[in-house]
């Protein structure tokens, strides 16, 4: 065994770390040799893990850098710098009428798609799960299929004439419903995965005494998917809150429109952006989502429980 | 084995699915559906045909077939999928769950962090960061490699949204394999260790055969939403001439800002068509896979 | 009172997990259903709950016939294998939740749970969640949820194999005097047949779905009706010689013993007879089993010895339960001489009955 260790060090030890310590130790004492070498390799390891780490830390930071800086700078430009301390910028933006009402209507449309989109998914993932559905997981993959092309461009048009015959054009409900449309597939086949996890004698305990299958789903399996459920939630707020096209199209007066849109119209009358609004927009904007995700992660977790398995 | 846990019964399941399926029938199916009937027009954004689109049979697919620019925009978006998707979020996702995996405490808080605050944030919000990030003049990267004027977007606008993609949207995939990598028992691990094996051979003989199922699954989910994401559009616009016209981005340029409607939900069943096959495949895999694990 | 009639369970691809099962169950009985897994009696069990339905046969509780009612109906309690205590509720919720379920208002729920608890010692936990209580303490939340809504019947699918060992003796011990204190109809399953021995009244040991002897434990113990009982049933396995039956007596590998009852003629038998009837002998007899000692395992306060046979029908291993310091060691030559009236002879699998 120890012979084994020394050929395959010198191997790998030459090839990766390069110093002597391999070079010196083949004659004898092959137990040193290896002991050395696999010090000498953690070290490497644990040092590269940490380079690595540095290194992802940084690129996700980088770009976030501005968010942090601009908005209270005196003179913000593109470029992330020590700010010349401001808090002007959140007063001129309060100036601008639209900004205040688009929080709440960003509130309004992303609140209500997510209730939507997790109470229905709930329901269908608990009954696509738990019955036998002849091709139900055929079903599912094609309506993820649909999802994914549909809430593109793809079929713009027809759902703007499809909320025009529906009346829904300039109503958040018409923005909820196409939204939730758009988002219940993948909600749906998350969830499914979360209930496959969950163990059926929970749900076959209660049945025996004696409950009905709404009460089972009320006292034993929402409780119990909870993270799923606070996970969805989430992530549908966050979809929501960062959709632009779907709002742009099919609300027309402004007073309606989430904040996904305003951020667009904060432009000089040249048409050029105003980096002090947009900033500070994009960072008043943003902070309500993040709150969302550490309060629900603090609170349940959030994670892909099981994760997805098939 | 059983196959009713709750009692629930054919028809109350049914009910339970029901809402979803109306909702998504009517905000979903139904469009798409008019989008392939729209696809056999010459419907226009504006002029004659708007008013009354008339029916052009396979003209619009077989144009659409025979466009040069077309073909470059698939190209693109094939090269954005493998690169952002496969490549870049799964690759580097995976490559931080396993970096992470046993560890707690402040580092790996700060690193999750930092990925899925990527994620979370609003893409309008997302999209002005990069901008801010890359650009030419008064970008922060330019300023942080000290490479003054370098023109990323401009010079290399498929890699930018490349990495930009990639950073958007490992949080996923991140989370997805640390949790596939906590149904890997240690005890596999161990015993691979103490027969000793490398980093490299653990991975391919202990790690990767029991988490295929996650990985294909996952995979599937973000080339399809890689392939349809319209959010690189807020960064280059599909510019400079074209060089990073995904088919997302093309379709839009072609049906609205172009105006060429019937065109534009054409190329769109043509995507639907390649989402398909991409989807099928996976699911080819992920079914061979079961059939001999199982 | 639970009787089933021509029960038989058929799942999607004519896999019989129950086939055509025939089984009466006594008032306040505490009865094991008992065989090896995928024998069909967790199975069984499911259906007498309600929670599989029969493909074919009737399920009958008390004098109704439940065949066609839903679990909840039936008055039944069942604890799980896993225990299936719902993770999100303190004992008392858990306890509590058949009365939930009854409408039963909170307060009164509450205090039958406290006191249901009190009786199984968990007073102490009543506000903890299940993870935080050990595989006992699991168990017995478990039980007091199933005793706190008063059933006709309790089903226990595996109730002991989730503990270790030591807590399963303790548990094993505490379950038989809980089910004689209520006096409530019991049906348990379990794979242990020292468990079965110990804990029931009647057991019935199954095998593919069918019953193959239903008895109570000293009569599926000592008169095993055929060669599967005989074989499954004991901490060490029963001898089953084959042999012939001739005049002068029972032809078996390399013996010949005393004739029995029933059987002659050149009849082929199966000769069973468990190792704790076995005697070794270091001089050999006409009526012993002639073999070299291959194995010596320690049982405590005996030994088990397992002697390799050579004989003109083929080679067996014969196993013997010797007292302590009596032992052989291994390699040496020994005898294994049958007590005679303890043995029981198979024709075609079945006891031949004297």
């Amino acid at each position: 065994m120890t012979g084994d260790g020394v050929t395959r060090d010198s191997v790998t030890g030459g090839g990766t770390t390069g110093d002597g310590v391999t070079r010196g130790g083949t004659a004898g004492g092959g137990r040193v040799v290896t002991v050395e070498t696999d010090r000498v390799r953690h070290a490497v390891a644990v040092l590269g893990r940490a380079t690595f780490l540095a290194a992802v830390a940084g690129f996700f930071a980088l770009p976030l850098l501005w968010l942090a800086t601009a908005p209270f700078d005196a003179h913000p430009t593109i470029t992330a710098s020590v700010p010349e301390f401001t808090l002007r910028n959140f007063r001129a933006l309060l100036d601008n009428p639209y900004v205040l009402s688009s929080l709440g209507n960003s509130v309004i449309q992303a609140a209500a798609s997510a209730a939507l989109v997790v109470v229905l998914a709930a329901l269908a993932a608990y009954a696509l799960s738990r019955v036998r559905v002849p091709g139900r997981d055929a079903l599912l993959y094609v309506l993820l299929l649909l999802s994914s092309v549909v809430t593109g461009t793809a079929a713009m048009v027809p759902i703007f004439e499809l909320a025009t015959r529906l009346d829904l054009i300039d109503t958040h409900l018409g923005v909820i419903l196409t939204l939730s449309g758009g988002l219940l597939p993948a909600a749906i086949f998350i969830l499914k995965d979360f209930m496959d996890g969950t163990p059926t004698s929970y749900e076959e305990s209660a049945r025996v005494f004696g409950a009905s299958p709404l009460q089972i789903l009320r006292h034993i399996v929402i409780p119990v998917i909870r993270p799923g459920l606070a996970t969805i939630a989430v992530w549908a707020v966050a979809s929501v809150w960062g959709s632009f096209l779907t709002p742009f199209i099919l609300l027309r007066d402004p007073a309606k429109a989430p904040g996904a849109v305003i951020l667009y119209t904060l432009y000089t009358e040249g048409g050029s952006p105003r980096l002090d609004l947009i900033s500070t927009f994009s960072l008043l904007y943003s902070l309500p989502v993040v709150l969302m995700y550490v309060f629900v992660s603090r609170r349940y977790g959030f994670r892909f429980h099981g994760g997805i398995k098939r | 084995m059983n196959t009713d846990a709750a009692g629930l019964g054919r028809a109350r399941a049914f009910g339970f699915v029901l809402p979803a399926l109306v909702l998504v029938g009517v905000f979903l199916i139904f469009p798409a559906l008019w989008t392939i009937y729209l696809g056999l027009t010459d419907f226009r954004l504006t002029g004659l045909a708007a008013a009354n689109p008339s029916l052009v049979g396979a003209d619009n697919y077989l144009t659409a077939l025979g466009d040069e620019r077309f073909h470059t925009s698939l190209w693109l978006t094939v090269q954005f999928v493998l690169g952002s998707a496969v490549i870049g979020q799964a690759g580097l996702g995976f490559a931080i769950a396993w970096a992470l995996r046993n560890r707690t405490g402040p580092v790996k808080r700060t690193v999750e962090g930092l990925v899925l605050l990527a994620w979370i944030l609003p893409s309008s919000v997302v999209a002005f960061l990069w901008i801010a990030l890359l650009d030419r003049d008064q970008g922060t990267l330019n300023a942080f490699l000290h490479t003054p004027g370098f023109a990323w977007l401009l010079d290399h606008p498929m890699a930018s949204i490349i990495v930009f993609n990639t950073w958007r949207g490992t949080a996923f995939s991140m989370m997805l394999y640390g949790a596939a990598l906590e149904n890997v028992p240690p005890s596999h691990l161990e015993t691979a260790r103490l027969a000793g094996a490398s980093t490299f051979q653990q991975l391919r003989d202990v790690v990767f055969p029991r988490i295929t199922g996650h990985m294909l699954t996952n995979l599937l989910l973000i080339s399809l939403w890689t392939f349809n994401d319209f959010t690189s559009f807020q960064i280059t616009a599909g510019g400079p001439e074209g060089r990073s016209e995904i088919l997302p981005v093309y379709i839009y340029n072609v049906a609205v800002s172009g105006g060429r409607l019937g065109f534009g939900a054409a190329v769109s069943f043509l995507v639907l068509l390649i989402n398909l096959v991409l989807a099928l495949v996976y699911l080819r895999l992920l079914r061979g896979r079961r059939g001999v694990a199982t | 009172m639970i009787s089933l009639h021509g029960l038989t369970k058929e799942f999607p691809g004519g896999v019989r997990a129950v086939d055509g099962l025939d089984l009466a169950i006594a008032d306040g009985e505490f009865f094991a259903l008992l065989g090896p897994s995928g024998c069909g009696k967790t199975t069984l069990l499911r259906t007498i709950a309600g929670l599989e339905a029969p493909t074919s046969g009737r399920v009958v509780i008390g004098d109704a016939d439940v065949t066609a009612l839903p679990p909840g109906r039936r008055d039944v309690a069942m604890v799980f294998q896993d225990y299936a205590l719902f993770p999100h509720m303190d004992v008392t919720a858990n306890i509590a939740y058949p009365l939930r379920v009854k409408k039963v208002p909170r307060a009164e729920r509450e205090a039958k749970a406290a006191e249901t608890a009190a009786r199984l010692s968990l007073s102490e936990l009543l506000a903890r969640r299940p993870a935080q209580l050990s595989g006992g303490q699991q168990q017995r939340v478990a039980l007091a949820r199933a005793i706190a809504c008063h059933p006709a019947v309790f089903l226990f699918d595996e109730p002991l194999s989730n503990l270790d060992a030591r807590m399963r003796l303790e548990a094993r011990t505490f379950l038989k005097r809980l089910q004689r204190e209520l006096a409530v109809t019991t049906v348990f399953v379990t794979h242990d047949q020292g468990e079965a021995l110990a804990m029931a009244d009647r057991i019935a040991v199954m095998s593919a779905g069918r019953i193959m002897q239903v008895g109570t434990p000293s009569e599926v113990f000592q008169r095993p009706a055929n060669t599967f009982v005989a074989s499954f049933i004991g901490s060490t396995p029963m001898n089953l010689l084959p042999g012939v039956a001739e005049d002068d007596g029972l032809h078996v590998a390399g013996a010949v013993l005393p004739p029995a009852p029933g059987v002659a003629g050149g009849e082929e038998i199966v000769y069973g007879l468990r190792p704790e009837y076995m005697d070794l002998a270091d001089a050999a007899r006409k009526d012993a089993f002639a073999g070299q000692v291959s194995v010596v395992e320690n049982l405590g306060t005996s030994f088990l010895v397992t002697l390799e046979v050579t004989s003109p029908s083929g080679d067996h291993l014969v196993q013997a339960v010797v007292p302590e310091d009596a032992e052989p060691p291994p390699g040496a030559r020994a005898w294994a001489v049958p007590r005679h009236p303890r043995a029981l002879v198979y024709r075609h699998g079945a006891l031949v009955v004297p």
